[in-house]
This record gives structure tokens, C-alpha cells and sequence, in this order.
């Protein structure tokens, strides 16, 4: 089975598009989306309508620390993105708000686990942005693969028979095995807002029989998304992290 | 826990019927499969109780680069085995031993070695082309097919440019076997493909003279030596070697990468050119470097700590390619040479390492005997030679990237077709004849030689003479 793994959409309609548009020229048997549907991004609804119908049609998907803010104004989030969710808040109709109040934490697909941010306690929303960052997720979880986002940049960590943690070179657009003899954590990188200096929408497809990782990259109109942030009236910042993919 | 292989055992349909080989990290087991009908047989690391981690990671490395590879130059894979159970990789049997016993016969007489380090050059090509740089070419991971192909074997210290390298994160000393290693190896780098090149030369050295280049170092002290100390020349030990061999062998030695050969195909051209390999002092030399050179070279080598290596591999290929140019001589042919010749000068603008291998057809009659004189009583191979040089003396190039060959064949698309099959030519430039009811029925050179190469096809073409303007036309075959 081909597994799409999509995190970090951020309310880009652009981006979502187009990376829908990249899996429907691709086998893809299965879509996970690994949460923050929403926030700083200026087309939200849409974005947590598109998910719904997907959802509706068999795809698999978890809460992020945005979409948990939507319905509980005390979490902890930065200036930039507490000012994006309070503007998105209103956006939301009844259902979509709790559609996202409803989402699970963590999900699992066989031995594959699927989580927003760590899997060492999945509602603490810690980055794992490295080896050591990522050794607690082996620790605690006994799932051979671990799905995450929340970091906004593609990294690919193993973990070998020994216990040994160590960060692997990420390749795009080329299979990766992850042998058995190893358990794994990918970050898969942001749909919405990519932080890792391409302006591109990222995700990967798993593929649970070859066991092959794939992280992919989807080119995408990035101007009328920032248009479209900067007469919503969201913070500068926001459209220039769009422009720059960083 | 881990199984542990014994005959009879059965595992995932496979029956282990005889041990073959029983090395220090593996052994090798006759397999049989229900399904599979062919002869088989299974690696299967030997592990030692608790966590190995050297035997564990090679294999790790072997079970994720045998299903990337293909072709008559590796194993045919059939199977791979989980670690929770007991790891294994099950591949076709290769009938005969390893190289090994080859070896131990040398010093081959002359036209063998270069049969065999041609072959063994040629599957060194052929894994670079997948992105793997094997890292540990001895005489015990070459095996030979009944067919002739060069198998190489063994890709526990492997690295392949488009995956992870498992090797590197988990062992900080030198990996590889001592008397074949290249210095950058020593250094601890695993990015250059050179360093397969430099263990062939080691090889090619001693299917020559019979003795080990570097001797059989025991210690990684013995083996850093090669940074300075250089090895005697092949000619000393047997001077009826040839000075251009002895030049292929030294300068795919060169302790610096860049001095080396840039890519297997460039050695392999070589070995299959005698005539036209550059000789320099390298080939001459009939002594070691004098102990004061030696001494000066210590003095730079103790501080250096690695070597550049190139970008990627996929770039280094690239970039040290073959390029054959097919040229025309026919006296009506001259505008259309000029203009091949400028689109050669341009191609090389982006190809600053690649080798220009100039190309001629004489089409010899499919019956009778052909005429080899010309009226004047020249003979016509030599002129044509004289002639291709004459053509390429403005591309400015060094004798050593530049060689003429005169092909000869009743169709000279096939003859064009095969040779740039036999030296892994990258690239093909060649002259198409401007439309002729003719052609259009016969079919023309340059239209087979692009609907059949194996390699990219770059057909120069004269414009109509109205507008006088050559167009390039880009033809790029499948590859």
C-alpha cells in the first residue's frame, strides 16, 4: 500500500491544490495528513473543508498544535501565529471547528505510527529537529516507522539494533529504503509553509510493502498566495516566510 | 533471536543444502527454492552474540544496494531476509571461484591482463553508472561469467550516491582491504569514485608483475605509507610489460585523486587504445623516486587530512565523459565538418574533462575484396588518419583526450553503433547529409545511429543553402 503523507497544510490553498494535483498523477492508496490544516495561511475553510472530504473518502488524519488552538485560545503559540488563529477563528463554520476539536492525537497503521509532533508525548507538540531530539519518539514508541511534522523541514532519523540514533541525509524526489533492520522516524516536510529554503510544497509517500520512503516536491503559485495573506491582513512576516520557503 | 544457518534448514521456502564458503563475516550457502528453478545460492552474515555492529551494518548496506543494481555486471538478486529471523541475500549462483585463484597464478602473460582488466574496468563502469562505488574491489569480489562479464561481488562497504551511508555514522577507522585502498580511503572519505580506480590499478598491477603494489600491509600505519611512498614501477619488476600499460597502472595509482584517471570509461578507453595512451614519465620511470623526493612528498602528505572529491558522482561521470565524433571526410562534406567541428568546440565548453574520440568509417563492399590503395598508392586506412587528424588539429586539445580511430565495415551506422557500444561512449556527434530522394528510401547513417544508440545523439545538420545557416538538430536516443 502507497501512503501519502501530507502535514502542515497551514491554510494554503495554493499549495494543497497542487499537491493534490502531484497524488492523482501518482499511485497513492491511502492519504494521512498529520495536522495544522489551519493557521497562518489566508484560506483556512477551505482548507478544513477539502480535508473533510477527504477524510469523508477514507483518509486518515491527526490534530496539530493550530488546529488544537482553534478551540482552546490557551495554547501556547508565538505572537505571529496567535494573531494568524485569532483572525482564522472566526473564519470557521460550526461544523469545520468541530470537525478539528474531534481530530485524534496519534494514529497508527500497522507498525507505523502517525503523530503531529513527538511521539514522547504527543500533545506537548516538541520539535523534532534532530538525533537527540528524536531518541525519546524510539524510546517510548515501539512502531518501526514514525511519522511526524510540526518542524516544517524533511530530516530522516534511524534507529539501529544497538539503540544507536543518527540523522540520515534526506534525498527528494528518490525511494528511500528503511531496512527492517532499523526502526525510523521521518519529519515530513510542510504542504503550507516550508522552512528549508524552497518555496515548494512538501510531502512524502510511504510505500508499506517495497518499504520505501519517498520525500517529494510539489511546485506551486506562491504569489497569489502571498497576495492573498497580505490583504487578509496577516502579518508581513507570514507572506515573506511564503515567498522565501524559509 | 536470530536463527542460525545449518544444512537442511529451511527459511521462507528456501532449502540450505551445502556450505560453500565460510569467511570471517559470512557464509555462503547452495539454496534451493520450490519456485525458482535456477541455481542459487545464500550470504548469511555471521553475527557474533550480542550487537555486531561491523557485520550488522555491512549487511544492512548489502541488503539496501543489491536491489538497486542490475545488469551482467553484479548478482541477479533473488531474495532478501529479515533480521528478525536471520538475515540473508539469496542471488543467482555464479558458477567458478572468485578471481582470487586467477591471481595467485600472475604474472599472466600479457594480452590476459589486459583482457581481464579491461572486463573488470568495464563492471567497475557499469556500477558507477548506478551510482555505487564499490570501496573494496579485490580479487576476491570479481567473479567471472561463462560469457565473460566481470561480476563484482560483495557490497558490504559499498556506497551508493542516492542513499544513506550507514557505514560512515557508525565506524571512525579507515574500511577496506589493505592492499587495495586507496589513500583518500585511508582518510576516511567514501564519496570518490577514483578510489575504485585506484584499486584496479592495484589489481592490473599484479595480474602484471605478480606482486602487490603496497605489498600486504598488516597495520593502518603500513598502509598510510602510500601517501608518499610510490610503488616500483611494473617495468622494474618485468620489463617486458609495455611503457603505455605501465602508464594506465601508475597514473590510476596517482595518490591524488585528480591525477588519476576521472572515470572508469576514460581507463577503459585506455586499455582498449594501447596505441594511443599518452606515455609521460610515469611510463618511462624504471626506479622507485629517489629518498629525497620521497622525503619532500612526506613532508606535504603527513598534513594533508582528506582530498576534494568531486560534487557527485552522477556530475563526475558526466563530466569526464567519452565524446565520439563521427566525421565525415568526403570532399563534398567540408562545410558540414567545419560545422561538427564548432558544435565539438561548443560541447567541450560545458565538458572541460571529457575525450574526444574521433571516429571515421571506410565502408568496405559486403563481397569481394575491397581496394586498401588509393590510386596514388597511399594506404587508404593511414590517409584517412592523416585526414581525421588533420580535421581535429584546431579543437586544441592533449594528445591524452584526444584519439582517431579508423573503423572499417560494410555499414558504417552499425560500425558507429558497436564501437560506441564496446568503449561506453556518452555521447555521439556525428554530420547528417542534407535530404536526398535517396536517403529518404535507403534511410541515412545518422538516422540509425540515433533511432539505435545506446547513448545520446547529437546530429549536426547543414541548413538548406537559401538561408546558409546551420541548424543543430538534438536527438537524444533512450540510454
Amino acid at each position: 500500500m502507497r501512503i501519502a503523507i501530507l502535514t502542515d497544510i497551514h491554510g494554503n490553498q495554493e499549495a494543497f491544490s497542487a499537491v493534490l494535483a502531484d497524488m492523482a498523477e501518482r499511485v497513492v492508496d491511502r492519504t494521512v495528513m498529520l495536522g495544522d490544516i489551519v493557521g497562518y495561511g489566508p484560506d483556512p475553510a477551505w482548507c478544513v473543508e477539502k480535508t473533510m472530504e477527504l477524510v469523508a473518502a477514507g483518509a486518515l488524519c491527526i490534530k496539530g498544535n493550530h488546529d488544537s488552538a482553534i478551540a482552546d485560545p490557551k495554547e501556547s503559540l508565538n505572537v505571529t501565529a496567535r494573531r494568524a488563529i485569532d483572525w482564522t477563528r472566526p473564519l470557521l463554520g460550526a461544523a469545520q471547528k468541530q470537525f478539528l476539536a474531534e481530530l485524534p492525537l496519534t494514529l497508527s497503521l500497522d507498525d507505523v505510527l502517525f503523530v503531529h509532533a513527538s511521539a514522547n508525548d504527543p500533545g506537548d507538540w516538541i520539535y523534532v529537529t534532530n538525533a537527540s531530539r528524536a531518541m525519546p519518539s524510539f524510546r517510548v514508541s515501539t512502531a518501526r516507522v514514525i511519522f511526524c511534522g510540526h518542524v516544517h523541514v524533511p530530516a530522516l532519523i534511524s534507529c539501529n539494533m544497538g539503540g544507536h540514533v543518527q540523522q540520515q541525509k534526506v534525498l527528494t524526489g528518490r525511494p528511500i529504503p528503511l531496512i527492517r533492520s532499523r526502526r525510523w522516524l521521518a519529519v515530513v516536510g510542510s504542504v503550507g509553509q516550508p522552512r528549508d529554503g524552497a518555496a515548494q510544497g512538501g510531502y512524502a509517500i510511504f510505500d508499506n510493502e517495497s518499504n520505501e520512503l519517498t520525500f517529494l516536491r510539489v511546485p506551486y503559485d506562491v504569489t497569489t498566495t502571498v497576495q492573498k495573506v497580505r490583504q487578509a491582513g496577516l502579518p508581513e512576516s507570514l507572506a515573506m516566510r511564503l515567498n522565501w520557503g524559509a | 533471536m536470530m536463527k542460525r544457518p545449518s544444512a537442511g534448514m529451511q527459511i521462507d521456502g528456501y532449502t540450505l543444502t551445502e556450505c560453500l564458503h565460510s569467511g570471517g563475516f559470512a557464509t555462503i550457502w547452495e539454496v534451493t527454492h520450490p519456485l525458482y528453478r535456477t541455481s542459487m545460492v545464500m550470504k548469511v552474515p555471521t553475527i557474533l552474540d550480542g550487537y555486531d555492529a561491523p557485520t550488522i551494518v555491512g549487511f544492512e548496506v548489502e541488503q539496501m544496494i543489491m536491489p538497486r543494481l542490475s545488469g551482467p555486471h553484479v548478482p541477479r538478486l533473488i531474495g532478501i531476509g529479515d533480521f528478525s529471523v536471520m538475515p540473508y541475500i539469496v542471488t543467482e549462483r555464479i558458477e567458478g571461484t572468485s578471481l582470487l585463484s586467477l591471481f595467485r597464478t600472475a604474472p599472466l602473460p600479457l594480452s590476459e591482463v589486459i583482457e581481464v582488466a579491461a572486463r573488470m574496468t568495464e563492471a567497475v563502469h557499469e556500477l558507477h553508472k548506478q551510482h555505487v562505488i564499490h570501496l573494496d574491489l579485490k580479487p576476491d569480489n570479481f567473479m567471472q561469467r561463462k560469457t565473460g562479464e566481470m561480476v563484482a561481488i560483495d557490497f558490504g562497504l559499498s556506497r551508493h550516491d542516492l542513499l544513506p551511508d550507514l557505514l560512515s555514522e557508525e565506524f571512525t577507522i579507515p574500511m577496506g582491504t589493505f592492499p587495495y585502498i586507496a589513500p583518500e580511503q585511508y582518510l576516511r572519505q567514501r564519496d570518490d569514485l577514483r578510489s575504485d580506480l585506484f584499486a584496479l590499478g592495484a589489481m592490473i598491477y599484479e595480474l602484471a608483475t605478480g606482486k602487490m603494489p603496497f605489498g600486504q600491509p598488516e597495520s593502518l600505519r603500513g598502509v598510510r605509507k602510500r601517501l608518499w611512498r610510490d610503488p616500483v614501477p611494473p617495468r622494474a619488476l618485468a620489463p617486458a610489460i609495455p611503457e603505455w600499460l605501465q602508464e594506465i597502472i601508475l597514473r590510476a595509482l596517482e595518490v591524488d585523486p585528480a591525477k588519476r584517471y576521472q572515470s572508469a570509461a576514460q581507463m577503459l578507453f585506455d586499455l582498449q587504445h594501447p596505441a594511443q595512451v599518452r606515455l609521460t614519465e610515469r611510463g618511462q620511470k624504471m626506479q622507485r623516486d629517489s629518498w629525497l623526493t620521497v622525503f619532500r612528498r612526506w613532508r606535504i602528505m603527513r598534513k594533508v587530512r582528506r582530498f576534494d572529491a568531486p560534487p557527485s558522482m552522477s556530475a563526475q561521470i558526466s563530466k569526464a565523459s567519452v565524446l565520439m565524433v563521427a566525421v565525415d571526410l568526403a570532399p563534398d562534406m567540408e562545410a558540414l565538418g567545419q560545422q561538427l567541428l564548432i558544435s565539438v568546440q561548443r560541447m567541450l565548453q560545458i565538458l572541460p574533462d571529457a575525450r574526444v574520440a574521433c571516429v571515421n568509417v571506410i565502408k568496405t563492399a559486403r563481397i569481394g575484396i575491397d581496394q586498401t590503395m588509393t590510386d596514388s598508392g597511399d594506404h587508404l586506412h593511414v590517409s584517412r588518419l592523416v585526414a581525421l587528424r588533420a580535421w581535429a588539429a584546431t579543437l586544441d586539445l592533449p594528445d591524452d583526450r584526444l584519439t582517431f580511430t579508423v573503423l572499417e565495415g560494410p555499414d558504417p551506422g552499425q560500425s558507429i553503433i558497436d564501437y560506441a557500444t564496446k568503449t561506453h561512449v556518452d555521447h555521439i556527434m556525428m554530420g547528417a547529409r542534407s535530404h536526398s530522394s535517396k536517403r529518404r528510401y535507403l534511410g541515412s547513417v545518422s538516422s540509425q545511429v540515433v533511432a539505435e544508440a545506446a547513448c545520446s545523439v547529437t546530429v549536426i545538420r547543414l541548413a538548406h543553402p537559401k538561408d546558409g545557416l546551420a541548424v543543430v538538430e538534438y536527438a537524444a536516443a533512450a540510454v
